[in-house]
């Protein structure tokens, strides 16, 4: 740990900063957001959306969700359009079935 | 930097807003994000006046409040921008929260402060509870006698704030209507003096420099805050050095001196002395000259620096002082005055043979404080009051 001398005058943070470098899942409680890549249509709007490095993305490609970053807010899953990420308790592993009117919503927009 | 002194200054008759509206426009800060409210609006109105006529390139911003003025002082000083300001009481009010951020980002931003006393109930006229409710915001804070000394500290208060030792928010404060709106003869210094001293700024980390990109105003938890809290205490300990340092250029250029932390009238010899900020100072100053014909030997301390608190060398100058009385033109409900705090403190730690210690509180709410009062305090200190409690000047009781 730094001393206060030793610190950037201000408390900023030179050459930048990245919420990849925090790892804020601990606050996360009640539920997470699961992720599945058959509903993914990769728009990246949960990218978008998400305040914390959570979204795993490589290439423009939504991989998956990382625990150690996400807060668990639930904004990827309001901003998903396909339900390819709902939020389910914390205990909770495997992949959501998406209710059915979500689908049928998709495709009159379409 | 001898610029001034080879052309003597030709004294103009301005008020205390238009000097130091000349301050702001012979300073030329790159952005004046500002909000009218007397008794500061003559200095926002005259240095626009200077901006529209082409006199200085400043952006001003015409914000919706003082809050935004603040904000976006702040933004424009992250960016790299030489900032200035200017407000009176219910404005400093909505400005504090973020003058607080200010100080801590370490943004130099000089704010001219035409002092108002804070509602309820509502008034507009002088007294310095506006400034003295910012005083733990880690802003350095200047008071001004008069008109002269409100141009100056403008312009001395611009270095200080910018030294790379300092980076602080400078307050100056003139007393509101006795100062802002009083005409008074000023010297002037030539544009391209001020504009030598004054240099150019060069911010530590331009949030603008894309080279070098920057976070700042970032969240920090427990593990660091009391480390940059503790940054800023050095910020307020370097202005005295730089204060004391900034002295000697200032004369060289303009031929005044501001020697020392306040200015000590008539006070080595005194047995009485009074300790006053700001306008009530000059009053005070025809008193003591009016009682020292008279044979009696009293003198005045009238700080220019309240932040940071000059206490070592107050308690110094007041040491073998029969009594002090010092004059607050603000109330800590619940407590004493400010300053006489302030000065409390300073003996207790200094002095082992301590002077009798008085306080009053004064002009609330522009309360007019005529000489005559003045030499009230003094008679009160002769015939040795209580000063144990705490006394009111001019109040109806």
């Amino acid at each position: 740990m730094k001393r206060y001398q030793e610190l950037p005058i201000g408390g900023g943070i030179p050459g930048g900063a990245t919420p990849q470098l925090v790892q804020t899942g601990g606050w996360r409680s009640g539920k997470k957001p699961l992720f599945n890549e058959k509903l993914c249509v990769n728009c990246l709007l949960c990218w978008v959306h998400c305040p914390e490095a959570t979204m795993l993305v490589e290439h423009s490609q939504m991989h998956g969700i990382s625990y150690e970053h996400c807060k668990g807010c639930g904004i990827c899953s309001q901003a998903c359009p396909t339900g390819a990420i709902v939020m389910v308790p914390e205990t909770n592993d495997a992949p959501q079935t998406p209710p059915e009117k979500v689908g049928e919503a998709i495709c009159v927009s379409r | 930097m001898r610029l001034a002194v080879e052309h003597p200054n030709k004294l103009t008759l301005i008020t205390g807003a238009e000097a130091a509206a000349h301050a702001m426009r012979q300073i030329n800060p790159d952005v004046v994000p500002v909000y009218p409210i007397t008794p500061q609006t003559p200095i926002i109105e005259t240095f626009a006046q200077f901006v529209a006529d082409g006199r200085c390139d400043s952006e001003i911003i015409n914000v919706e409040s003082e809050h935004s003025a603040m904000s976006a002082a702040v933004g424009a000083s992250c960016a790299g921008a030489r900032v200035m300001t200017a407000t009176s009481s219910q404005g400093l009010a909505l400005m504090l929260e973020i003058v607080y951020i200010a100080a801590a980002m370490r943004c130099p931003i000089v704010i001219a402060v035409g002092s108002r006393a804070l509602s309820g109930p509502i008034n507009i006229h002088c007294d310095h509870s506006d400034s003295m409710m910012a005083r733990d915001a880690g802003c350095v804070q200047l008071f001004a006698e008069n008109a002269q000394e409100a141009y100056d500290l403008m312009i001395i208060g611009q270095r200080l704030a910018e030294d790379r030792r300092v980076l602080v928010p400078v307050m100056v404060m003139q007393d509101g209507f006795t100062i802002t709106h009083s005409a008074e003869p000023v010297a002037l210094l030539p544009d391209e003096a001020v504009k030598e001293f004054v240099g150019e700024y060069e911010a530590l980390y331009p949030l603008l420099d894309t080279d070098h990109p920057t976070t700042q105003g970032p969240f920090v938890l427990p593990d660091y805050y009391f480390e940059l809290k503790r940054q800023q205490v050095d910020a307020l300990e370097a202005a005295r050095t730089v204060w004391l340092e900034l002295q000697q250029d200032f004369a060289e250029m303009s031929g005044r001196r501001y020697e020392g932390f306040f200015e000590a009238y008539k006070l080595s010899d005194a047995d009485y002395a009074l300790v006053i900020l700001s306008s009530t100072a000059g009053t005070a100053k025809v008193m003591i000259d009016r009682l020292r014909r008279k044979g009696v030997k009293v003198g005045l301390l009238k700080p220019w620096l309240f932040r940071p608190f000059p206490a070592k060398e107050i308690a110094q100058a007041l040491e073998g002082k029969r009594a002090v009385a010092v004059l607050d033109r603000a109330l800590s409900f619940g407590s004493w005055g400010p300053m006489y705090l302030e000065i409390s403190a300073a003996i207790g730690r200094y002095l082992r043979e301590k002077p009798v210690l008085y306080n009053y509180i004064y002009g609330l709410g522009g309360r007019d404080t005529p000489p005559d009062l003045i030499a009230s305090v003094v008679t009160d200190m002769q015939s040795e009051l209580d000063p144990t409690v705490l006394h009111y000047l001019g109040l109806r009781e």
